[in-house]
């Protein structure tokens, strides 16, 4: 089938899309965008999170013919052109990345936690990020890193 | 399903330059890439005219193959290829220590999940359908499931030669020791995975001269190379390995998984031939930790110092013997703990069964053996009415204690301190279960369905010791390429080896040591390869040590180099350059004396010359221990951490919330905290898993939860903040003074986290993970 969205502000049209792949296997091996990562394939470890049309979810759980004519923002849409947006610049500067398979999804689910709420409790980033497994860090860092984000972007007025 | 796939980025050859020197929380140069998922991992490659690959695997755990019949595969649209054990054509057989594993089984099933056949074909799905269209006829056997049958004689036998892959005996000090106090106990350990987040994957494609070159995901590029050749049939130098991305490790990638399956088939069509397992082909595609059995008596005295321990130690190694045999000799060697006593007597076996197999993960049997010791010593600390932490301290290693093996323990063993120091950190609030408590905030979170009238408050305390890097006498050592020339009128280092990064951050510290070295600012780091010599393994804690050696080293030549060539050059002008060359040093780009005069710039002295060294670094040897008493110099480093875990417990529902992990670890040197930091605190988290959470559950040979949704690794509401204290005594035998500091969170995580468990409950819990049912069923 010929699949039509638009990706990171881009409009892109794909030809030959067997209806049975998902939105991640499209990103990741026919648009050229690896950013979405392929850790579980049934929606248990977020690795994968994109937003689509505006809403976090799992890419490996959208159906390819769903996302027709939606608008979908992947990690790589995230940077401006000279600079890391604030929430990568922050698990850099945290030390949240070690190996960075789960990174880009956490990243992508932190922008939208912060896109909600300007200033989340330790509790609320723990409940916001409890779909994104991390086996390296074991999180601590991670955290640091939403809270160093959280008051860049305040700093910054972005919210 | 045609593969219409549009091209990923290619990782450049060379990596961004690293900024900071040793002792720095420097940043990793492949960080931005990670950030911005531009990162090639080994399942984001990509190449032109590349086909998919998949695996056939069984569902029994043990069973006689009649035939296999790929003929419906093959008259598939869209696949190239279907290759069975017939197909291989050099060694059928692989394998770490033991080779006696089948690429492709032949004969005879031994585990649920062995690869049987693979396909390649032109898109993933097609691939899939094709492999389930392969018939195979089975004759089904019974599966040895119990390590404890399979090596008591009466088992069928799994492997000629018997079940047993592994005894090791340690009989130390004088044996039939009498002691005031007896305490007996059996523990109970289930099986951990590694669970990487990254799949296995990779990227095989074939070479024009007969070759084959593969880019994946190993902890050990030249191990594989070594496997590869001789199931391929090729010599060595013909199948060359560069390191992709890879999503973490954690032991298991020590073994084979997908190389040799996509070199095949790379070879058969004479196309580039990608893999990326699922998740539950990766369950079932790696080794796991090995479970096991453990039975303990320590005698002590009335005082509470300890005067023998007697261990038992089963551990099942499942159909194969990967590492089983070194890690049955780390289980039999830190048996008795971090703790002096005058006798011990240590039987480790390990078996083979029909049970998934067993090799590396984190701790590497000393993780087993660390629930069992600690929890004996809370068991003695309660028959003596002692506090637990008293108890340790009476009986903590000091340096040149020694090790049940007779191996005195020379360099730092702070094991008093990090008791004193855990006791001394101050205690996270109580949770308020009052008015006005937030529900999240109950063990179970949102699902509680209480109101916290059930929830316990306990605090538990646990010490480990590992070994860092190969042991028993291996000839373990690093590699490593280290180029100085000048380019844009600037110095700049280039340092090339084949050590496998899997997250931990060796990249950052290849740099941060070239740096300090050298003098210089701009270092790039080259992507591992086989190129150069081999760098071991990714395993023991060891890299930082042995390849963070084999940099050094190299670096220290090519100074010397640089220096004998500046005599030759300006040594008219500086005399003592010919008699005190150790005195002087390279900084900022400049050669300066021993009073700090300027000689040169590197610019102005090295203009275009290139200066080269090729190092190896070995840590200093080990012997075997012996086989019938076990006695020897069998390690050449120790690690020592220790963790206090404070949890909630809700008796009630059986929940368990951990409030807060705190622990302490000597690192010898922090060559960077903000890693160090991390390598603590992931640790952590693994020794949490296995405490409360992970199993792979595996009745009667069938593996039941290969997924994440059935597997449950922490999650960010699981895993509490861990407050850490990092204590620097340098060990004289190691570069820097560094010890490895990977594993060593991973072994006292677990027993303290069951430990808080037992003081919030007053149960023994004597297995792990501990879960709800076996928190109420006895309440």
């Amino acid at each position: 089938m010929r699949l039509t969205c638009t990706v990171n502000g881009k409009v892109e049209t794909i030809d030959d899309v067997w209806p049975g792949e998902s939105l991640l296997y499209v990103l990741r091996e026919r648009m050229g965008l690896p950013g979405a990562k392929n850790a579980c394939e049934q929606g248990e470890c977020g690795s994968c999170s994109v937003h689509l049309d505006g809403i976090l979810v799992c890419a490996c759980l959208v159906a390819a013919g769903q996302v027709e004519g939606a608008e979908i923002k992947t990690v790589e849409g995230l940077a401006g052109a000279t600079d890391l947006h604030p929430v990568q610049q922050a698990y850099l500067d945290a030390g949240a990345v070690q190996c960075g398979f789960c990174t880009p999804g956490l990243i992508v689910a932190t922008v939208d936690l912060l896109e909600k709420n300007a200033d989340p409790s330790d509790s609320e980033i723990r409940e916001a990020l409890a779909g994104n497994l991390c086996r390296c860090t074991g999180y601590s860092k991670i955290l640091d890193a939403v809270r160093l984000a959280a008051v860049r972007l305040e700093g910054a007025g972005k919210h | 399903m045609s593969n219409s796939t549009l091209p990923t980025k290619q990782r450049d050859h060379v990596e961004a330059p690293v900024l900071g020197g040793l002792g720095e929380s420097v940043a990793r140069p492949d960080g931005t890439l990670k950030v911005t998922g531009d990162f090639a991992y080994s399942s984001d490659l990509w190449a032109d005219g590349m086909l998919w690959a998949s695996t056939l695997r069984s569902p029994h755990p043990h069973a006689r193959i009649k035939s296999i019949n790929i003929a419906p595969a093959l008259k598939i649209n869209g696949v190239s290829a279907v290759l069975t054990h017939d197909d291989v054509p050099g060694s059928k057989l692989f394998g770490l220590e033991i080779v006696d594993q089948p690429v492709l089984a032949f004969d005879t099933i031994k585990y649920h999940g062995e690869a049987i056949a693979i396909v390649a074909a032109d898109h993933p799905e097609t691939a899939k359908r094709a492999a389930q269209a392969i018939i195979v006829e089975y004759e089904i056997l019974e599966p040895v499931v119990d390590a404890d049958y399979a090596i008591s004689g009466k088992a069928p036998i799994i492997h000629d030669g018997g079940n047993i892959t592994r005894h090791v005996p340690i009989i130390f000090g004088p044996q039939n020791l009498k002691a005031d106090v007896v305490v007996k106990g059996e523990y109970e350990v289930g099986m951990q995975d590694q669970a990487p987040l990254g799949p296995e994957s990779g990227l095989a494609i074939p070479a024009d001269d007969g070759g084959i070159d593969l880019y994946l995901s190993t902890q050990w590029l030249h191990v594989d190379r070594g496997q590869l050749a001789t199931v391929l049939g090729l010599p060595p130098e013909k199948v060359r390995l560069t390191l992709a991305g890879i999503g973490g490790a954690f032991g298991a990638r020590e073994d084979m998984s997908m190389q040799a399956h996509i070199a095949l088939l790379a070879m058969r069509t004479g196309k580039p031939v990608k893999i990326v397992y699922s998740r539950e082909e990766s369950f079932f595609g790696h080794v796991h930790r090995h479970p096991g059995k453990l039975r303990y008596e320590h005698g002590v005295t009335k005082e509470g110092k300890l005067v023998y321990v007697k261990a038992n130690i089963v551990l099942d190694g499942g159909a194969y013997a990967s590492s089983s045999p070194a890690v049955c000799a780390n289980a039999a060697c830190f048996a008795v703990g971090p703790y002096e006593v005058e006798s011990a007597t240590i039987d480790a076996y390990v078996a083979y069964t029909n049970n998934p197999p067993c090799g590396a993960m984190r701790g590497f049997g000393a993780v087993q053996t660390g629930f069992a010791y600690e929890s004996q010593m809370d068991k003695i600390a309660e028959t003596l009415g002692m506090d637990p932490i008293e108890l340790r301290l009476k009986n903590a290693m000091v340096r040149n204690s020694l090790m049940p093996t007779g191996q005195p323990v020379d360099s730092a063993a702070p094991v008093a301190e990090i008791l004193e120091k855990l006791r001394d950190m101050p205690l996270p609030p109580l949770t308020a279960t009052t008015d006005g408590f937030d529900v999240i905030e109950l063990p179970g979170g949102a699902s509680n369905v209480t109101h916290g009238e059930g929830v316990r408050r306990g605090i538990g305390y646990a010490v480990g010791i590992k070994n860092i890097g190969f042991s028993e006498g291996f000839d373990d050592y690093s590699t490593a390429k280290v180029r100085l020339q000048i380019i844009n009128g600037e110095p700049v280092v280039e340092v090339h080896t084949a050590a496998a990064e899997v997250g931990q951050g060796l990249v950052t510290l290849k740099g941060q040591i070239a740096r300090t070295e050298l003098g210089v600012q701009r270092v790039v780091v080259h992507v591992s390869d086989t190129q150069v010599g081999s760098a071991g393994s990714t395993s023991a804690s060891r890299q930082s040590y042995v390849t963070g050696g084999a940099v050094m080293t190299a670096c220290r030549a090519v100074r010397d180099e640089v220096l004998l060539y500046a005599m030759e050059k300006l040594g008219h002008l500086h005399p003592h350059l010919l008699h005190f060359r150790a005195n002087y040093k390279m900084i900022n780009g400049e050669i300066r004396d021993g009073e700090d005069h300027l000689v040169s710039s590197l610019a102005d002295l090295v203009k275009d010359r290139v200066f080269e060294c090729t190092r190896e670094y070995r840590h200093r040897p080990t012997t075997p221990i012996d086989p019938i008493t076990g006695q020897g110099l069998p390690h050449a480093q120790f690690a020592f951490a220790g963790h206090r875990a404070v949890v909630d417990v809700d008796i009630e529902t059986g929940m368990v919330k951990v409030i807060e992990m705190a622990t302490v670890q000597d690192v010898g040197k922090a060559l960077n905290p903000q890693a160090v930091e991390g390598q603590i605190e992931g640790g952590t988290a693994q020794g949490l898993g296995l405490a409360i959470l992970e199993e792979i559950q595996v009745v009667n040979g069938k593996v039941k939860n290969p997924s994440f949704t059935d597997y449950l690794i922490p999650t960010v509401l699981d895993m509490p903040p861990v407050r850490s204290i990092i204590l620097e005594y340098a060990d004289e035998h190691a570069p820097y003074g560094l010890r490895g500091v990977g594993e060593a969170p991973t072994i006292s995580s677990t027993p303290a986290v069951v430990a808080a468990i037992r003081q919030a409950t007053g149960l023994a819990l004597t297995r792990v993970p501990v879960r709800p049912e076996h928190i109420t069923s006895t309440i």
